[in-house]
């Protein structure tokens, strides 16, 4: 049976095309691209090229583009550049930001650094005034998500950088659930730094990007030889630049595609589960949206359970349940958003790429009411549905 | 994703004994929608014999959740009330094939299911409900539920305790509770026999009863988590150390020396200040 893969926003598959392009530099074209030989100077090109393509797919210039291991290491260093470099005190993050930037920040704060995290609304929309109160003299970085990777709200970036950039304070955005699937353009979008992730766009794990606008000043997070012209050290992980290259290309041609087809399947998807089972709802603001993205809580049901019932479908899927995870405590997205407990322990989300299908999402709706009705008539809290 | 035993698995996908008996002779509730488990229990119980002839459950949770409260079931059909008290969460753990140590506090909540069943039965109040200061807001727990499921099970860190009972795994406020209560807990266990300081000693025999305390006491304990400590300087009353293996960088880090601070000033002398390198 093969797997109905509707957890894009954790992981992608990486496309095929993708992994053509990189598989020369994993067998002959092994060369390093710092040698002065002919034969790791090919590599070196070619690594040129990729950062033109993934340049190209934010309306970035390449030398803007720095590569790095991940979207977790762009987070980290964006904002320990921003402290670095600014001399100053004080960061403002979100109460819903990934655990790359919300951990690195208080990490911060107990290495003596101050920080604001503003909070959300029950929509999961960011408070720009309670934004703009924070900001003081003291204000080195502004870290803001593009988009949420749980509830797939995006948040006003433009907005943001009217409010933070008059003010002199460096803005970071982790763009890592947004690029791709929305069109980010950032000559219209002053942002400072921003963070991309290959895998999230079909590319392999392990390698991410860090765009930092010309003329902002840059501390480099990992030192060591002189790489990314000394801004990020350390041999390049030729194969999936190359890779994370191509999948930008294709990215930015399938952007339509991610606005029409697979908005059109995540809306279907969202009706035909909203209609057949009752007491669902949909998690965070469906105005200002990710198209791939459905965050949708079923009551009185637990979600790890649910995931359980769909693994024998091979319907694979995400909940914000403690159960699911390592940890006891449900999604700090959810949470923030005030959704309640008994909505977010039955919360599922469904991810889903250009590469999933009507039959996908017909059979996921064929399974859903029969699985949440199933665990409600286990449950003291069911009801007959 | 969890790694369950074929059992738990089988038992989650087709549960035994589920919904409601009609009339029942006993009924144990337990757990909320909001702390994420939940547990009803309904016995039909022969008043002669005091034999549970019947058993089912409702249960609200994740798969081992589901999973624990029909093993429950299955294993006190037929037993008298007092035979099924002697049901206890290892039981049900070991029936399931085992549970991840992450997830015992779902045959836990087994257990006290049960005992509130029995205490509906016959009239009593729910021993859990009655006694205890609650320790844990987040998830209700008492000091009373911590006590017990340290001592039946053998417990040994405040994550083993989080495990068991859920208490310390949200906001972690309670976790310095908790910790005193294991404390407390292990060195009653313990008798407290090791040493007998506090007059005044010499620089060497501080050290050996150090030496004496972190090896019978101390070492055991981390080891059991795959951690350990080492003993790097006495200077005066400082006694300096380092922690080993997991617990280097485990959260709970700060608890480990804040334990293993009072573990010395207990044992040995008041004025001993542990100190991590
Ligand atoms: S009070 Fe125990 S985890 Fe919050």
């Amino acid at each position: 049976m093969k797997e109905v893969y509707l957890d894009n926003n954790a992981t992608t598959r990486v496309a095929d095309e993708a992994r053509e392009a990189m598989l020369p530099y994993l067998t002959e074209l092994y060369g390093n691209p710092s040698s002065m030989h002919l034969f790791g100077g090919q590599t070196h090109r070619r690594i040129e090229e990729a950062r033109a393509e993934v340049a190209a797919l934010i309306n970035a210039e390449p030398e803007e583009i720095i590569f790095t291991s991940c979207g977790t290491e762009s987070d980290n260093t964006a904002v320990m550049s921003a402290l670095e470099t600014s001399r100053k005190k004080h960061i403002i993050t979100t109460r819903v930001e990934h655990p790359a930037v919300l951990n690195f920040c208080k990490t911060m704060a107990r290495r003596g650094f101050n920080i604001t995290i503003v909070p959300v609304d029950k929509l999961g929309r960011i408070d720009l005034r309670n934004l703009e109160r924070s900001i003081t003299e003291n204000t080195a970085v502004v870290s803001i998500m593009y988009a949420n990777n749980e509830s797939g709200v995006i948040f006003p970036i433009k907005k943001i950088c009217e409010i933070v950039k008059p003010k002199g304070v460096i803005l970071h955005t982790d763009a890592v659930q947004a690029v791709g699937k929305i069109p980010v353009d950032v000559k219209n979008l002053p942002v400072d730094m921003m963070s991309i992730s290959g895998h999230k766009i079909h590319a392999p794990k392990g390698i991410g990007a860090l765009y930092v606008r010309k003329g902002v000043r840059f501390s480099p997070y990992i030192i060591g030889g002189h790489q990314e012209r000394g801004r990020r050290s350390g041999t390049e992980n030729v194969a999936s630049i190359i890779a994370f290259g191509k999948a930008c290309v294709l990215a930015k041609d399938n952007i339509d595609i991610e606005n029409t087809k697979v908005k059109k399947l995540r809306d279907r998807l969202e009706d035909g589960l909203l209609s057949t089972c009752p007491d669902a709802m949909v998690n965070g603001d469906t105005e200002s949206r990710l198209p791939n993205t459905a965050n949708i809580s079923f009551e009185y049901v637990e979600g790890e359970a649910i995931l359980l019932r769909l693994n024998e479908y091979n319907i694979c899927a995400s909940s914000g349940s403690a159960c699911a995870s390592g940890s006891l405590e449900p999604s700090h997205v959810l949470r923030a958003m005030g959704v309640p407990f008994t909505a977010i322990h039955g919360s599922i989300r469904f991810s889903l790429s250009r590469y999933t299908t009507d039959e996908e999402i017909g059979l996921v709706l064929q399974k859903m009411p029969e699985i949440i009705r199933d665990l409600r008539s286990l449950s003291p809290f069911g009801r007959e549905t | 994703m969890w790694e369950y035993t074929e059992k738990v698995n089988k038992l989650f996908l087709h549960p035994q004994n589920t919904g409601e008996i009609e009339n029942p002779d006993a009924v144990g509730e337990i757990g909320s929608i909001v702390c994420g488990d939940a547990l009803k229990l309904t016995l039909k119980i022969d008043k002669k014999t005091d034999t549970i002839i019947d058993a089912k459950f409702q249960t609200f949770g994740c798969a081992s959740a589901i999973a624990s409260s029909s093993a429950l079931t299955e294993l006190i059909k037929g037993k008298t009330v007092d035979e099924a008290l002697q049901v206890t969460n290892k039981d049900i753990a070991e029936y399931l094939g085992g549970l991840p140590k992450e997830k015992m506090h779902c045959s836990v909540m087994g257990q006290e299911a049960l005992e509130a069943a029995v205490a509906d039965y016959r009239g009593e109040a729910h021993p859990e409900v009655e006694e205890g200061e609650i320790v844990c807001k987040c998830f209700g727990v008492t000091d009373q539920k911590i006590r017990r499921v340290i001592k039946e099970n053998g417990l040994r860190t405040v994550e083993d305790i989080t495990n068991f009972t859920k208490a310390g795994g949200g906001c972690g406020d309670c976790i310095p509770k908790i910790g005193d209560i294991l404390l407390d807990v292990l060195g009653k266990e313990a008798g407290r026999k090791t040493a007998s300081p506090k007059k005044e000693m010499t620089n060497i025999k501080k050290i050996a009863m150090i030496q004496e305390v972190i090896e019978k006491e101390i070492r055991p304990r981390l080891q059991a988590d795959g951690g350990d400590i080492e003993l790097i300087d006495v200077q005066g009353n400082r006694v300096i150390i380092s922690l080993r293996g997991m617990c280097t960088d485990c959260k709970m880090s700060g608890i480990t020396i804040g334990d293993i601070n009072k573990t010395l000033k207990e044992l040995i002398s008041d004025e001993l200040v542990v100190e991590a390198q």
